[in-house]
């Protein structure tokens, strides 16, 4: 049995589990999209038969960070856009870990936009869902890298002058082997596609549009929203890069104009993960690097058993 | 008493100059000398001014010595077209001619006449003359070339001053052998022999020989970069993530190369914010871990060292100094990002630095680091530089042969955490108030029962996000309280990391820290020699400051100059911050050109300001601070 027991322990597990007993009330707005997420998060957990004691939540800053809070697991709030590099090392550490990144829009395509493209080229097999609601929320509604085009707020008095991230698009290329977008409102689907995200071996990004009830006074702006899964209009391989491309571009496209096309547009399972990777090619160990520590039997290398001979 | 070889081989970077050097310095180690290189290369590819000097004597060498005996000065190759002839700007006669001003009297001159004019050098001739040097001339280009190919040249190099030096070929072959085979090595054992040979025909001008030694034990030639990493592996240390920046990359290298082989992962990445924030995630996961920098770099690490720092995830991070601000000079040493690395990141911050002086104390402190910082779950910074890190010297064997210690701190084990504090939710009390020594009991992920949250914010026992006052104070003070318990922690140890030397009552004291302290142990010891009253403290304790060691010491002396490399004086702010007292007695000799102290630049400033009272120093490259400041 592994040193860290609460890992693959087969139980009944409930969604229950995942409150807090502690913390209060959220301190979400009313109406806010990020209560989606969390809920749609708890209930896929049961599902994926993971206990709150094997999964490792580590989020950046803003609303959106607060899902550490309120997410009963271990967990890491970070900094500002830092989720990722902490989360991929702590995968690399102990793979049995389930590991969940989640952040802003701000957060995960501004001020993380290096690490978003990194972590997904490396394809860890982790899940990263980021809140999409197009603006800086627990600052006080300022533009956010998806805002559109035009966007006024106290900070871009004349209207932004910038094209929106592309968040599909960006995931695509830069090597995402699991892409999906879904919404606060389709609460169903959200679940599903959390649930396949977290199963998926490799880097699975969610695009999650969550509405701001606050600062984009359009607290129904994804709706109505279409799967782009159950609808004959859109018919598109999703394990085919350039048609999924497509499809990613239409939608992004779509969403600047009002239609919220969700559902998932990418799914590679061909590809290893970086962990896989990294073992094949010897530089990562088959057992969980932080197993060692806890192993009494495990007999500790010096350097001057191995190395020093080159120095003489 | 003998005089101590040094020699200097000068040419182009990227002509093999660090890898014969090194040769040539483990040949006379395994021959029973104390050796000592030091590097001095450009921030460029290949070519440009580029010399390694290695120093040997039959005693413990702790510097480079002032100035040099012998120079090998080889062509630069990359200086030239690949057309035969074609040569641009004077840098081919740079292996000559940039090296004269160091070259001590009585000195020896090879120097490669297949590549280099000599009567291109600017009053050559003459100042041979003046300085009574002796000069080698030797076509080593064309004797490379008959029997191999011109980069065998340094080979032919080696030839010769093994000849004109007397030393025993026999140690630099058996290096050759293991290090080449097939006809590369007969092509080198060929055109070593026959340099030797045919120089031994000469008639030597010169009384120059290498010194004898006679080792007590075996010995190991290594540097502070290595010894970083040995340290860390010793220590347990099975993740490293970075970005490559000078000189840093030389322990991420040493690293990256090694860590595999211990079952270790090593993480090259994005930028280094990535590269701390790694090591914290892999930290936070349980694994013991590190990553570092050099200033600039490490300027980007501020925010996830306060993070460490916040959510007390031990983390080792060493921060390799070169010259500043900025990009500065990316070759050359300076110790002037000390105040950057004692107050980056935002708030009342608490981190462990030490600053070792040598190789040995590399290793030591390196293993210091990792204990504390996972002992009392903070982060710790080990500060070197682009001397120290680089500069290659022998140790004893012996020295390395200590157990590992992969113990990961104040963890719990998943029985203990069954009996440990939780909040009546279920969620594991990480941030303990009350707690003996300011630590609080630590589980990582995966345990069951040990759920918390680390968060960067202020938080609670449990690691929720806090704005409570009272709760703020609390955690403040535990975290504050950490650095007396490391204090005494520290002064508890058997051996002090500070470094004392010199007669204990002498009347006047130089303080150094880091990788000027070989200079001023050398300073020291020939101003004793010269009949003055000196002593010495190299300090490695930068924080918590060890002000007991410091105020002992100044207490002991009447006036005392400390001796650091960058233009403000950092380490005596940082003195007279932490005592409030002796700012009378402290002046400062500084350097900040790109060059390490020499001993000699220290015993000329101590005569001229403390002995003759001179309110400056009369060389124009060290700069001279008197003591200031109102104290009691």
């Amino acid at each position: 049995m592994s040193v860290f027991s609460a890992i693959g322990e087969e139980r009944e597990i409930d969604s229950n589990e995942f409150t807090p007993g502690i913390e209060p009330q959220a301190t979400w707005c009313p109406g806010c999209g990020d209560f989606g997420v969390l809920k749609s998060l708890k209930q896929a957990m049961p599902e994926v038969g993971r206990s709150p004691d094997e999964v490792l939540m580590v989020t950046g800053i803003g609303c959106s960070g607060k899902l550490s809070s309120y997410f009963e697991s271990y967990g890491f709030h970070t900094l500002h856009g830092r989720s990722l590099p902490i989360a991929r090392a702590a995968k690399l550490a102990n793979p049995g870990l389930e590991v969940i990144a989640a952040g802003g829009d701000g957060d995960g395509y501004g001020i993380g936009g290096n690490h978003f493209m990194h972590t997904a080229r490396e394809n860890h097999d982790m899940t990263y869902i980021v809140f999409n609601n197009e603006i800086f929320g627990l600052t006080k509604g300022q533009t956010s890298p998806t805002s559109p085009k035009g966007h006024k707020s106290k900070t871009q008095p004349h209207g932004s002058a910038k094209d929106p991230v592309r968040p599909l698009s960006l995931a695509l290329a830069s090597g995402a082997s699991y892409i999906a977008r879904t919404a606060a409102v389709n609460p169903n689907q959200a679940k599903e596609i959390i649930k396949e995200a977290i199963e998926h071996d490799g880097f699975a990004h969610i695009d999650f549009l969550t509405q701001c009830p606050t600062w984009n006074k359009d607290a129904r702006q994804y709706v109505p929203y279409v799967d782009i899964q159950q609808s004959d209009d859109y018919d598109f391989d999703i394990h085919d890069r350039r048609e999924a491309a497509d499809m990613m571009f239409e939608a992004e496209n779509a969403l600047h104009e009002g239609e919220v096309l969700t559902g998932r547009f990418y799914v590679d399972d061909d590809r290893p993960s970086y962990q896989q990777e990294k073992q094949a090619t010897g530089e990562m160990p088959e057992e969980p690097l932080a197993e060692r520590y806890f192993d009494e039997d495990y007999e500790w290398e010096r350097t001057a058993d191995s190395l020093l001979a080159r120095h003489k | 008493m003998t005089e101590d070889l040094v020699w200097r081989i000068a040419g182009g970077s990227g002509d093999g100059i660090d890898s014969t050097s090194q040769n040539f310095a483990k040949a006379l180690m395994r021959a029973g000398l104390h050796v000592f290189t030091h590097r001095h290369y450009p921030s460029r590819i290949r070519g440009g001014h580029t010399y390694v000097e290695v120093r040997a004597s039959e005693d413990p060498v702790n510097s480079r010595g002032n100035g040099y005996n012998c120079l090998l000065a080889l062509g630069d190759s990359f200086a030239r077209n690949p057309k035969e002839n074609a040569i641009y700007g004077n840098e081919e006669i740079k292996p000559l001619a940039e090296n004269l001003d160091e070259l001590n009297e009585g000195g020896i001159i090879i120097y490669d006449e297949g590549l280099v004019d000599v009567s291109e050098v600017p009053n050559f001739e003459a100042r041979a003359e003046e300085n009574n040097w002796h000069v080698y001339p030797m076509d080593l280009r064309s004797l490379a070339r008959e029997h191999g190919r011109e980069v065998m040249r340094n080979t032919a190099g080696v030839g010769v001053t093994a000849a004109l030096l007397d030393i025993d070929l026999t140690y630099i072959e058996e290096l050759m052998r293991s290090a080449m085979g097939g006809d590369v090595l007969e092509a080198n054992l060929d055109i070593l022999q026959e340099a030797y040979d045919i120089i031994s025909e000469e008639e030597f001008t010169h009384d120059l020989r290498v010194p004898t030694g006679d080792h007590d034990e075996d010995q190991l030639l290594i540097s502070a970069s290595a010894c970083i990493a040995y340290g860390a592996l010793d220590e347990g240390c099975r993740f490293i993530s970075g970005y490559p920046m000078t000189p840093w990359t030389e322990v991420f290298t040493i690293m990256s190369q090694n860590l595999s082989q211990f079952g270790g992962i090593s993480e090259q990445v994005e930028d280094e914010i990535a590269a701390a924030a790694l090591a914290i995630g892999a930290s936070h996961a349980g694994v013991k871990a590190m990553s570092g920098s050099s200033g600039g770099g490490f300027a980007l690490m501020g925010e996830p060292l306060g993070l460490a720092e916040m959510t007390e995830t031990p983390v080792v991070l060493i921060e390799a100094m070169r010259a500043g601000p900025s990009t500065g000079m990316p070759t050359k040493p300076e110790q002037s990002d000390l105040e950057s690395i004692l107050y980056s990141s935002q708030g009342d911050s608490n981190r462990i630095v030490f600053a070792p002086g040598n190789a040995a104390e590399a290793y030591d402190q390196t293993r210091e680091a990792f204990r504390i910082a996972y002992e009392y779950q903070i982060p710790s910074i080990i500060v070197i530089d682009q001397k120290v890190s680089g500069e290659m010297v022998n140790v004893d064997e012996s020295f390395f042969d200590r157990e590992p210690n992969p113990d990961l701190g104040s963890v719990l084990t998943e029985d203990e955490i069954a009996e440990a504090a939780h909040h009546e939710s279920g969620k594991f009390k990480r941030f303990l108030h009350d707690t003996e020594n300011g630590v609080s009991p630590r589980t990582i992920p995966g345990q069951k029962g040990g759920r918390f949250l680390a968060a960067g914010n202020e938080h609670s026992e449990e690691g929720h996000i806090s704005e409570d006052p009272v709760n703020r104070i609390n955690q403040m003070a535990r975290r504050a309280q950490k650095l007396d318990s490391i204090r005494e922690d520290l002064d508890s140890q058997e051996s002090s990391n500070q470094t004392t030397f010199g007669p204990e009552d002498a009347e006047y004291g130089i303080i150094t820290w880091g990788s000027q302290q070989g200079a001023v142990i050398d300073a020291v010891s020939t101003l004793n020699d010269a009949g003055h009253s000196v002593k010495g403290l190299g300090v490695s304790d930068l924080m918590p400051f060890p002000k007991n060691d410091l105020a002992a010491f100044l207490e002991s002396v009447d006036k005392a100059i400390v001796v650091e490399m960058n233009a403000t004086g950092q380490f005596r702010g940082l003195a007279r911050k932490e005592l409030g007292l002796y700012g009378e007695k402290m002046s400062s000799l500084l350097k900040f050109d790109g060059n390490p102290f020499i001993p000699r630049d220290i015993v000329t400033a101590f005569e001229e300001t403390i002995v003759e009272g001179k309110d400056d120093v009369s060389n124009e490259r060290t700069k001279y601070l008197p003591e200031a400041g109102v104290t009691q």
